[in-house]
């Protein structure tokens, strides 16, 4: 039986059989009838953002912190066109959202209308996959299959785009049961023979490494439990990239820290010198391989990712295992304890003091100060003081959120939020209000630059409106840091309008929204400002002055391989040269 | 020496692209895809290739069944064996695309092309230009006093042979449907 209702119902209605308890929006024209049906009930929270890319951001935040699919509404036209960053960060981060945007009439589109935009072509680059709903009967088969789309598989960003005269119209209404999820059916479990050739590899391996990324996260918590059980039972070091982080704790005794570009010295050499590379759920992004001819030489690599796309697109895999980590992972312990448990244990042995070795050079010593804050030593107190605490960590983008991964330590998987693959400066902001949200009780804290923090600033109003107690965690160094680094270590130091100039009085800033204000400069009053901080209820803006010159070491310089790290300032003058001076 | 020398097996656009492992041997495939036949399919397959800078040499598309709403995408492309393989992986990635094959890798296949040339001219040129049509099998589907439209069906290497022909005898203007392909035998 299906029910007859208006468009706009069905919006409210499908998003309910859905489970969706939230929705972050900006009401506009072509969106007044969903509007007004979210005004006439309670089951669907609105979350009313100050700029349609902060709904965005904030449904990813929510999304990752909770591992369901977050959801955004917003107006045609220039409601459209500022969701667009947020999806294509989504789709950069296998980040499950679905948008709904509203349109001009059918019978308008393509007149040029006010707030007309060809929204489904402009996103169709930015999503897993968009629609134009034409006609109501429709309507709520393609919202089911959106969500379906956005959590199958390797998940993303989807849209829907409804015309206003498709929200006013009446139709039948397909309940979630009911309606065709259509073809899409990405496979999960891996090759059974491939998993076999990984386990004897894992057998005999001399010298492996676990290297996991986004999609152990995203493949649930039962993925990062096996993953937990794997490492532990085979001993095996294990690295992540700045995505993946918390899948293993930081706590775990296999930990070697992230990798990458500002990876750690050990993680980074680990995966140079490796006999096996066992990749799960990452995607040999540029920030994590350097230079690709020199990339890991002597080491067997098995891939194991839910898209086939990602295997061989920049790593030649030996071992390409196309599935869903969780069950990937199921197999390859199942086969591999039905063996017999068996690794070398001598050469891993070896292996480990070789990694030791390693580790004492301590590659994230810096030059503590006793009258500026630091900004490695800032998130080392933030660490301290709110450890063992249910925290969420987001941050925005540049050298803080380096730093972050290297000195903040994550336990468990949905804790850390952060813009990876599209670098998405302002995404921390929105996408901290998204988490509490979620979270309510715990304590959410967006680790910021004061520029990314800039970007989004407009979002204090949200996180006052709704009583959200977000941190915001900003390392002011009146500079776009990372921009100034790459200036200084590439372009002779010339500054090229990377300083922030008339900066807010960011205390003042926050009473004028109603909010705290909190200013800190003297490396003494650090701890009493933090705690000051996460003592109060309600919505802080923390303006931490620090080093205004501080580099983010170490450093693989660009177009060099893992092995030739940058450790600190002193090795870093012209270390970018010839060919890596055209990447990014 | 110039910072953007860059060395042989890159691109031009990124150095990351360095790809020692890979086979940098360009290979010609023809790759047939059947799409859910909605609006902005095309669109999709056309975004995807010139979104990650993949060639497209022709492609055709038409609807094959009406009841089901499929279409066949037939696309010839030109890469590396490892962009071939990634075409063929991203185009299993659009949520639309149903079926990917590629006829080149996956045995024989027949693939075939239309195209129609105009030529004008007079006297002995005339003359020879339907001569070359009737050994090709080329149809005439038009002809006036100084002109004919032939139609010829083939392998594009056919094609650009009779095309190649007919320039010195008057060859005015040719339109061409792009290859349409399927694999040999019963499935």
């Amino acid at each position: 039986m299906t029910r007859q209702m208006t468009g706009a119902k069905m919006v409210v209605q499908a998003l309910k059989d859905q489970g969706v308890d939230t929705v972050f929006g900006y009401p506009g024209g072509a969106v007044l009838p969903i509007y007004d049906e979210i005004f006439q009930q309670n089951d669907i929270r609105h979350i009313l953002v100050r700029h349609e890319q902060a709904a965005i951001h904030a449904a990813e935040g929510y999304a990752r912190s909770t591992g369901k699919p977050g959801v955004a509404l917003v107006t045609s036209g220039p409601g459209a066109t500022n969701a667009v960053t947020g999806l294509t960060d989504a789709l950069l981060d296998s980040i499950p959202i679905i948008v709904l945007s509203g349109q001009v009439p059918t019978f308008m589109i393509g007149s040029d209308a006010f707030q007309e935009a060809d929204t489904v072509g402009i996103t169709r680059p930015c999503t897993k996959h968009n629609w134009l709903v034409k006609e109501t009967d429709k309507l709520s088969s393609i919202l089911h299959q959106a969500f379906h789309v956005a959590t199958s598989g390797r998940p993303g960003p989807v849209l829907v785009d409804i015309p206003k005269d498709v929200q006013f119209a009446t139709g039948g209404y397909t309940a979630k049961p009911q309606a065709p999820i259509g073809h899409y059916q990405p496979q999960v479990k891996g090759d059974i023979e491939t998993i076999t050739q990984l386990v004897e590899a894992i057998e005999k391996a001399e010298r492996p490494v676990f290297y996991t990324g986004g999609g152990v996260i995203n493949s649930g918590p039962g993925a990062s439990q096996l993953l937990r059980e794997i490492v532990e039972a085979t001993g095996f070091p294990i690295t992540s990239t700045l995505m993946g982080l918390g899948a293993y704790p930081a706590s775990g005794k296999s930990w070697l820290g992230m990798l990458g570009m500002h990876g750690l010295y050990e993680a980074n050499l680990a995966m140079h010198g490796c006999d096996l590379m066992i990749n799960i759920g990452a995607r040999f992004d540029d920030r994590i391989t350097g230079r690709l001819d020199a990339f890991s030489p002597r080491s067997k690599k098995a891939h194991i990712d839910i898209d086939p796309s990602s295997i061989n697109k920049v790593i030649k895999a030996d071992m390409p295992i196309v599935g869903d980590v969780g069950h990937v992972l199921e197999d390859v312990l199942k086969i591999w304890k039905a063996r017999g448990r068996k690794v070398n244990r001598e050469a891993i042995a070896k292996w480990w003091q070789q990694i030791e070795e390693w580790k004492k050079v301590k590659c994230l010593t810096y030059k503590q100060s006793e009258t500026v804050i630091k900004p490695q030593y800032a998130l080392e107190r933030l660490e301290a003081l709110t450890k063992g605490r249910d925290r969420y960590i987001t941050t925005e983008v540049g050298q803080h959120q380096m730093w972050a991964a290297q000195y903040l330590g994550f336990e468990d998987p949905n804790r850390w939020m952060t813009s990876g693959g599209l670098g998405t400066m302002g995404y921390g902001f929105p996408a901290s209000v998204g988490v509490q949200v979620a979270h309510p009780e715990a304590l959410v804290i967006n680790v910021a630059g004061e520029a990314s923090w800039l970007m989004n600033m407009q979002e204090m109003g949200t996180a006052v409106q709704f009583n959200l107690p977000v941190k915001q965690f900003i390392l002011n160094n009146e500079r776009l840091g990372m921009v100034r680094q790459w200036q200084q270590l590439l372009h002779g130091e010339r500054y090229s309008q990377s300083w922030s100039e008339a900066l807010p009085d960011f205390v003042k800033l926050a009473e004028a929204f109603g909010a705290k204000g909190i200013i800190c400069k003297d490396p003494k009053d650090l701890d009493d400002a933090i705690m000051e901080m996460l003592d109060h209820d309600g919505p802080v803006i923390f303006d931490c002055l620090v080093e205004k010159h501080e580099n983010c070491f170490p450093m693989i310089p660009s177009g060099e391989p893992h092995n030739k790290m940058l450790l600190g300032d002193a090795q870093a003058t012209n270390a970018i040269a010839g060919k890596g001076a055209v990447l990014v | 020496m110039s910072a953007l020398q860059i060395k042989k097996g890159s691109s031009k656009h990124s150095a990351y692209n360095l790809r020692p492992t890979f086979s940098d041997v360009q290979e010609t495939h023809t790759i047939t895809v059947l799409v859910e036949n909605e609006p902005g399919v095309l669109a999709r397959v056309i975004g995807l290739f010139s979104g990650r800078g993949y060639n497209i040499d022709s492609l055709t598309v038409a609807e094959v069944d009406h009841e089901g709403h499929l279409s066949r995408i037939t696309i010839v492309t030109t890469g590396t064996p490892q962009v071939i393989e990634q075409i063929k992986a991203q185009l299993g990635r659009i949520v639309s695309v149903r079926d990917v094959h590629d006829l080149t890798a996956e045995g024989s296949s027949v693939e075939r092309e239309l195209a129609l040339l105009k030529v004008a001219g007079a006297g002995e040129k005339r003359v020879e230009a339907l001569r070359l049509a009737d050994i090709f099998r080329a149809q005439v589907v038009d002809s006036t006093l100084e002109s004919f439209v032939f139609q010829l069906t083939g392998t594009p290497d056919k094609i650009d042979a009779f095309a190649d022909l007919m320039r010195p005898l008057g060859l005015v203007q040719v339109a061409r449907t792009g290859v349409a392909a399927l694999a040999r035998g019963a499935v």
